[in-house]
């Protein structure tokens, strides 16, 4: 997959994008005084988790057998991983790219577009999982983890941030004013309500059961589910292999379209 | 205020460069194309070590164009080019990694501080830190930016982003800088501390490769330049064989008031000059002797409000080459 991959980016020698560390760095550098908007990024999915979990939780009691708080936990870390990466793929590039042009002076040295995508998506990685650990510690301290396995959402989270980011990296070279981003809202918005996120998919007839299983965002709430209750089936390894491809076809549509945009 | 160095002129007293070194940069046939616009029209030149090389041409001419394309940074769409004896559509990064550029648009980083703009941008070219740091402070010295080092980039002035952006593209350490209108749009005197940067850096060995539209920075800065015009390079040599080769010696500038102005075939012009160029706003006569001129003028009874004798720059080059001023 790699070998494919580099052969949609040439010029770069060696593992695609591997200088896009430098663009990770720097990304670092310019939160390191702007940390505090870090924050804010943990408290959408904590109220969530308060009012759904518990709130709503109170009224249905239990699903699947598993406490309402139980079962909505996981959904809400995945579609927070989701959004988080959104935001700095979409919002943060658009900025960059089209109103800082922070990567005109980017690409006159040895860095190529491709480290552009994997310096942005790795940084919206990073700050993902910032969030995935404080949601696990919090999912821990409520008792709502049913399985040591919780760890394991860690890596999942990252996962969802990846497929979210590349996707979210790819269609933000083709945005070209601020009021397209209203787009990002008509896919995320329902995948958040439909996604198998509030209720089993159980409850969908077919063929539209079908249909929301073959959407990435319940393709992760599935994965950090099986993983936060214990109940991992074998349908998990779709999960990764899902999320994984759609991360790196995102990249590699992203690399390639920057290269069109700025090396004109 | 800085003075050049003995008060020399880096563009007078220019030599050919004879060596046997390879060029740095080599263009044959080089051309650019957007969609079906020509920008850049099979052009051809080559850049010697050492050497201070401009391009020379109005707005829209293709310098940009073609800076972008030595720069590795817009694929050429025609021709031969080699940066550093290698090939932009194959090396491009190693040949970027050993690239000094200064572009039009300065393009600094407005979430970094000054500071910080150097030294993440020495980490692009995989400096350690300890080194990049040490560049930064160096570099903040030479351009004199020492004292706004913790500040933001976007309050700064013109003058002092460009310098920060000519730091920048010296953070690698170039062989070759490439400086795409250094100083458009500055003051006289920000204009006359970057020329005298740019001196400094030519006589450390730093190859430039500049473009400008203004003859006088065409005349201090390059040993050698091309001409270009409508994407293409009209005539190519040093600032002063060009003048040789394109002006006369002298020029007498002359204003009339608009009810007086002659016409170019008026008798009493005639034999006055070599060649007489009639502007909207001034009448241009290209001779050996622009005081004799004058007082011929005046004996066949014309009466300029105005009257200017000066050498001839390049920008008369240019107007003989084009039938345009340079800058309108
Ligand atoms: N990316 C581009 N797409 C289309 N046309 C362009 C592009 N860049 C430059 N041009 C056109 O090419 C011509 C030459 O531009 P440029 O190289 O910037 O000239 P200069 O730097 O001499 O002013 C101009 O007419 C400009 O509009
Ligand atoms: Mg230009």
């Amino acid at each position: 997959m790699l070998a494919s991959l580099a052969r949609l980016m040439p010029g770069t020698t060696g593992l695609p994008g591997r200088r896009g560390i430098r663009l990770l760095e720097r990304n670092v550098w310019v939160y390191r005084r702007s940390w505090i908007a870090l924050v804010t990024g943990f408290f959408e999915p904590l109220f969530y988790l308060l009012g759904m979990g518990y709130g709503m939780g109170a009224l249905v009691g239990e699903i699947e057998g598993l406490p309402y708080a139980v079962f909505v936990a996981p959904a809400l870390m995945a579609t927070a991983a989701m959004n988080g990466a959104l935001y700095d793929s979409t919002f943060n590039l658009f900025y960059k790219l089209r109103y800082a042009r922070t990567y005109d002076a980017v690409l006159a040295t040895p860095l190529g577009p491709a480290d552009v995508a994997s310096g942005e998506v790795a940084w919206a990685l990073i700050r993902g999982s910032l969030y995935a650990v404080a949601f696990v510690v919090l999912m821990l301290l409520l008792g709502l983890a049913l399985s040591p396995l919780v760890l394991l959402t860690i890596p999942g989270s990252l996962l969802i941030g990846f497929a979210a980011a590349g996707v979210g990296t790819a269609a933000t070279t083709w945005m070209r004013r601020w009021q397209d981003f209203d787009l990002v809202a008509v896919f995320t918005l329902p995948l958040f309500l439909f996604s198998a996120t509030f209720f089993p998919v159980t409850a969908y007839p077919e063929p539209i059961r079908t249909i929301v299983e073959l959407t990435p965002l319940y393709r992760g709430i599935h994965l950090l589910r099986a993983l936060s209750t214990g109940q991992p089936d074998p349908a998990i390894v779709l999960d990764v292999v899902y999320l994984l491809v759609l991360g790196l076809v995102g990249m590699s549509i992203t690399s390639r379209r920057l290269g069109k945009l700025l090396l004109r | 205020m800085i003075s050049l160095a003995g008060g020399s002129r880096p563009g007078d007293g220019y030599h050919p460069q004879v060596t046997t070194a390879d060029p740095l940069v080599l263009a044959r046939d080089l051309s650019k194309r957007f969609g079906s616009f020509t920008a850049v029209d099979g052009i051809s030149f080559s850049v010697a070590p050492g050497e201070a090389f401009g391009f020379l041409g109005p707005n829209g001419a293709g310098k940009s164009s073609t800076m972008r394309m030595i720069g590795c940074v817009s694929p050429p769409t025609g021709g031969e080019l080699r940066v550093l004896g290698m090939d932009p559509a194959r090396d491009g990064a190693r040949i970027r990694a050993l690239l000094g550029v200064v572009p039009q648009q300065d393009s600094l980083d407005m979430e970094l501080t000054v500071r910080e703009n150097l030294i993440l941008y020495g980490r692009y070219f995989d400096l350690s830190y300890r080194e990049s740091r040490a560049r930064a402070d160096e570099l903040l010295d030479f351009v004199q930016l020492a004292d706004r080092a913790g500040d933001e980039v976007e309050p700064l002035s013109g003058g002092m982003k460009r310098r920060l952006t000519i730091a920048r593209g010296l953070v690698n350490r170039p062989r070759l800088l490439l400086l795409d209108e250094p100083t458009t749009g500055l003051d006289p005197q920000a204009r006359h501390l970057l020329w005298d940067r740019l001196y400094r850096l030519k006589q450390d060995g730093v190859s430039l490769v500049l473009t400008t539209h203004y003859m006088d920075e065409a005349e201090q800065l390059c040993d050698r330049l091309v001409v270009m015009d409508k994407a293409r390079i009209v005539a190519e040599g040093s600032p002063r064989a060009l003048i040789a080769e394109h002006a006369t010696r002298e020029v007498l500038e002359v204003r009339f008031a608009p009810d007086a102005r002659p016409a170019e075939d008026d008798p009493r012009l005639a034999g006055v000059a070599e060649r007489i160029e009639v502007l909207p706003d001034r009448t241009l006569l290209y001779t050996q002797d622009g005081e004799a001129a004058a007082v011929t003028l005046h004996d066949r009874g014309l009466r300029p409000v105005a009257t200017l004798v000066r050498r001839s720059s390049l920008e008369d080059v240019f107007l003989r080459l084009t039938g345009r001023t340079l800058v309108d």
